[in-house]
Formats: C-alpha cells, sequence, structure tokens
C-alpha cells in the first residue's frame, strides 16, 4: 500500500482541517483585539493546543503503518496513565498495574501485524482473566473487586476502544478506494470533534433545559439534538469522498457518532464526578487532560468500526 | 560529561515522557547561585525529579544531599552516586556530633552550588510530610544568606514505593514553595519552613480535587 500518495479526497479533508484551524485561530486572535477587556487566555490556549492535536494526528496518518501505530499506543498510554493516576489504587497492586500497561504494546501489536481475532479479544478476554490472577498471587483480598473493577474497565476504555482508531488504519485499502487507509479514520475523528463542538455551540446559543443535570450541567437538550443533527448532515455530505458508506448508511454512521459521542463525553465527566476533579489532568493547556480530550473517541471509535466492518469489511 | 548526559537523555525523558510531571510556580526554583531545596521523600524518584524540574545548563551546580551510610555502602553504587547523580553524602549516624558532618554540605554551598534536602531523613509514607528534622536549620543559621525553597511532591510514592523496584508510570504533581530566609531563631525558622511546606500539601490535596462547579 501508498501512505504517502492519498486520494485526493483525503488531502482536501486535510487541508480542511488545516483550514478550520487557521479560521478558530483568526476568530480568537480577533477576540482579543476587539474586546480587550474580556479575557480570552483560555479560548487562545485552546486554540493552540488544537494545532498540536492536529499535528499529532497528521503525523500518525502521513507516513507509514508502524509510525501510525506507535502514536495511538502512545495516546493510549498517556490516557490509561492519566486514568491510573486519578483513581486509587492499591498499594499492593504495583506490580499488577505493571501487567496492565504491559497489555498496550502488546494489544497496538496486533493492531500493526493486522490480527483482528487477536485484536478483538486480547484484552476483553486474555487481560480479564490475566489481571485478577495476577493479584490473586499478591494474596490482597481487601479491595479485591474493585481494584480488579477499576482497573480493566481502565484498560477497556484508554486502550481497547482507542485502539479501534489504529485498526481503522489497517483494514483492507481495496474496499475503500475513495478514501483510501486514512479516510475512514479521519472520517470517524472529525465528525467526532466537529459533534463535541457543535454540541457546545448549540447548547451556548439555545440551550435551556439540562439533559442529565446529575452528571453535567453543561449539556442541555437542544444542544444534544442540534449537535447530531449536525454531524448526520455533515456525515451525509462528507461520506461519499471518504468512505465506501451509501447515503442511508452514512445518514446512520452520523447518528452513531452523534449519539456514541455524547455517552462518551457523560461517561467520563461521570469518573471525573465521582473523583471530585474537574479536568482529568493537565497535559492539554485549556482542554484540561488527554481524556478530556477523547472521552467521545472512547465510544465512538469502537461503534463506528463495528459498524463500517459489519457492513463493508 | 557523563554526569550531564545521564541526566539528558536519562532522567529527563523518564521524568517526562514515563512519569509526566506537572509543576506550580517553577519560575521560584532558585538556579544559580547556593540555595537550599527542601522536599518530602517518598521514593528514589524523588531526587530525580526534582533535579529534572531544573534547566539542563544547570544541573551541573544541583546537587542532592543523600545519606552516605545508604548510598557509599558498595563500590559501584558509590561511584554511581558521586559521580552520576552527583550528591553529597551526609553521614546520619554522626549526625549528633555536630559541625563535621557538614563540611561537605557547607563547602559546597559557599561554592554556590544549589542543594537539594530530604529533611525528614528516609522515605516517608506517601503523599505525606512527616516531621522535619531540624539539621536543615543548623546549615541556615551557619549561612544566613542562603534561602530554602520548599518543594512538595505529589504523585511519586504511587510510581515507585518504598520496597519496589521496578516503577509504574503515573502522572505526577510539584508544588514550588516561596523560598525562605533565616530569621534569626531556629525555632521559628522551622515553624516557618513546616508552615510553608504544609500549605503546599493542602495545594495538592486541593488541586487533586476540583470539584465542578
Amino acid at each position: 500500500m501508498n501512505w504517502q500518495h492519498f486520494p485526493n479526497s483525503v488531502n482536501i479533508a486535510l487541508m480542511t482541517m488545516l483550514g478550520l484551524l487557521a479560521l478558530a485561530s483568526t476568530v480568537s486572535l480577533a477576540l482579543v483585539k476587539l474586546k480587550p477587556q474580556k479575557d480570552y487566555c483560555e479560548l487562545r490556549q485552546r486554540v493552540r493546543t488544537w494545532w498540536w492535536i492536529v499535528s499529532v494526528f497528521a503525523v500518525a496518518l502521513l507516513f507509514n503503518r508502524t509510525i501510525s501505530v506507535w502514536v495511538f499506543g502512545i495516546v493510549s498510554f498517556l490516557a490509561f496513565k492519566e486514568y491510573l493516576s486519578l483513581i486509587p489504587t492499591r498499594r499492593a497492586d504495583h506490580r499488577v498495574l505493571l501487567w496492565a500497561y504491559l497489555a498496550i504494546p502488546v494489544q497496538y501489536y496486533w493492531v500493526w501485524q493486522n490480527w483482528y481475532g487477536m485484536f478483538i479479544i486480547f484484552i476483553p478476554v486474555y487481560m480479564l482473566l490475566i489481571l485478577p490472577m495476577r493479584m490473586v498471587l499478591i494474596g490482597e483480598t481487601q479491595g479485591f473487586l474493585r481494584a480488579i473493577g477499576t482497573l480493566h474497565w481502565g484498560l477497556m476504555i484508554t486502550v481497547f476502544s482507542l485502539s479501534h482508531m489504529a485498526y481503522l488504519l489497517v483494514l483492507p485499502e481495496a474496499k475503500n478506494p475513495v478514501g483510501g487507509v486514512a479516510g475512514l479514520l479521519i472520517y470517524l475523528v472529525f465528525l467526532t470533534e466537529i459533534n463535541d463542538v457543535s454540541q457546545y455551540i448549540w447548547g451556548k446559543t439555545f440551550g435551556k433545559r439540562k439533559i442529565i443535570p446529575k452528571v453535567s450541567l453543561g449539556k442541555t437538550v437542544a444542544g444534544f439534538i442540534g449537535g447530531v443533527l449536525t454531524t448526520v448532515c455533515l456525515a451525509a455530505l462528507v461520506a461519499p469522498s471518504l468512505t465506501p458508506l451509501s447515503l442511508y448508511e452514512a445518514i446512520a454512521a452520523g447518528a452513531l457518532i452523534g449519539l456514541a459521542g455524547f455517552i462518551g463525553d457523560v461517561t467520563i465527566s461521570a469518573l471525573k464526578r465521582d473523583l471530585g476533579v474537574k479536568d482529568s489532568g493537565s497535559i492539554l493547556p485549556g482542554h484540561g487532560g488527554i481524556l478530556d480530550r477523547l472521552d467521545s473517541l472512547t465510544y465512538t471509535a469502537p461503534l463506528f468500526f463495528h459498524f463500517v466492518y459489519y457492513l463493508h469489511y | 560529561m557523563l554526569r550531564y548526559l545521564f541526566y539528558l537523555l536519562v532522567v529527563k525523558p523518564l521524568v517526562s515522557i514515563v512519569l509526566g510531571i506537572n509543576v506550580r510556580h517553577r519560575e521560584r526554583l532558585i538556579t544559580h547561585g547556593s540555595a537550599l531545596i527542601v522536599a518530602n521523600h517518598n521514593s528514589h524518584l524523588d531526587a530525580l525529579a526534582l533535579m529534572s524540574l531544573f534547566p539542563q545548563n544547570a544541573i551541573a551546580n544541583v546537587h542532592p544531599v543523600a545519606a552516605a551510610d545508604y548510598f557509599l555502602t558498595n563500590r559501584f553504587l558509590k561511584w554511581f552516586a558521586l559521580n552520576i547523580i552527583g550528591i553529597i553524602p551526609i553521614n546520619r549516624n554522626e549526625a549528633a556530633s555536630g559541625r563535621d558532618v557538614l563540611k561537605l554540605v557547607l563547602a559546597a554551598l559557599d561554592r554556590n552550588a544549589v542543594l537539594i534536602f530530604f529533611p525528614e531523613g528516609t522515605r516517608g509514607e506517601p503523599e505525606n510530610m512527616g516531621r522535619m528534622k531540624n539539621g536543615i536549620a543548623s546549615i541556615v543559621a551557619m549561612r544566613p544568606q542562603v534561602p530554602v525553597t520548599p518543594v512538595f511532591f505529589y504523585g511519586l510514592g504511587k510510581s515507585l514505593p518504598k520496597g519496589e523496584i521496578v516503577l509504574a508510570p503515573f502522572f505526577i504533581d510539584a508544588f514550588v514553595g516561596k523560598p525562605l530566609l533565616w530569621g534569626g531563631n531556629k525555632q521559628d525558622f522551622m515553624a516557618k519552613l513546616n508552615a510553608e511546606m504544609s500549605a503546599l500539601q493542602e495545594q495538592a490535596r486541593q488541586a487533586a480535587a476540583r470539584t465542578e462547579d
């Protein structure tokens, strides 16, 4: 396969992302100039961090499979590390945590190998069985259930779920002539992020009734509906140039991403609420932690992957 | 040279990539000219994590002060501790005998070194500051112009607890306090230092639990 030469549509998609970022930078700079009395520090920081995120994403796409898999592996590592830094862990589980960390390179090796069967069962089955065994060998039973439950859930969310993004890159290229290797991944990530942003904007503009006030005060019914509709429209519009999806399939994919993105977002919010923190970390200035940014993708990546996989692969 | 490369190629990547450190008020660290840094001690990583906060060009001038009876026991460890990590050894057993123990420390301060101290004496309970020993006050009493900067680390006890040899990656937080100066009285100085350290510890607690809205 030829990674350097994307189909034209993919080049256009990448250019569009750069264009959107440039627009965001211009708007934020203009706001600073026009309303000097207001503090736009966080907005500027946010946009600047978006440039970093898109650059890393571009590096993940532009070279070859090895580099792609490395980048996504490191992203999973950072997310898992952030998760473990947040949750209470037992002193006795020090070694078990190392085993859990080791699952990351192994999982991404299956991706690199394009070994689908192993990729799909390694964490849900083998790690589910191995980690408690390792804990039992240490022998600390106080808090065992809580420890193994939180550890495996974290591994599923930050490693298993997110590794589906990387697996989109190793699906057979011939099945997606318009999008090439990178089309599906760009489609997924672009729509998930647009969904986040548009749910936020719709919510800020028209939102009144809170949709799930116990978990998140910022989420409104109007934001949710407006966001999902925006995502569905864009999904249908972009699908012919990046994916093998038909019009109806694209509408379903858009609805799936809109809905799943929302659920991923509030699931991570619930986690943060439970732990009493506002942000999951501080690695991305203006956004918070890496999980704050990837929250929606933890749901959309596996769901979109299996949707496409069932229909076309 | 080896020491420079060790910090550049091993310590800095280890602390920034494998662990990941979030520093509040890094600018308060005094990097040149004689100074003391005082930190809580939870793991062997403390000294290395603290060292990594300094700019690479200042490293040659920064030294952790460490127990001679722990680090100078075998030949390899001694060579590594003195030449690579660059510790200034201090003999805990002779601590009662006064001035002589601090000879190397005072000499280093007179050479404008920045020295790192763990005044709990030994690695304490994770994320907690034990009672600080008074040795630090004795040093400042003899060199009253030297500022003392407290630093509180959160998360290192989780990463490499006492008794473990393999470190687990965790994000860690470092809180740098305001530099303190010797006021002329041992009790007052230790009280000030303890208060500043408790304030940092409280700040760490709050940072770990910033409730939404």
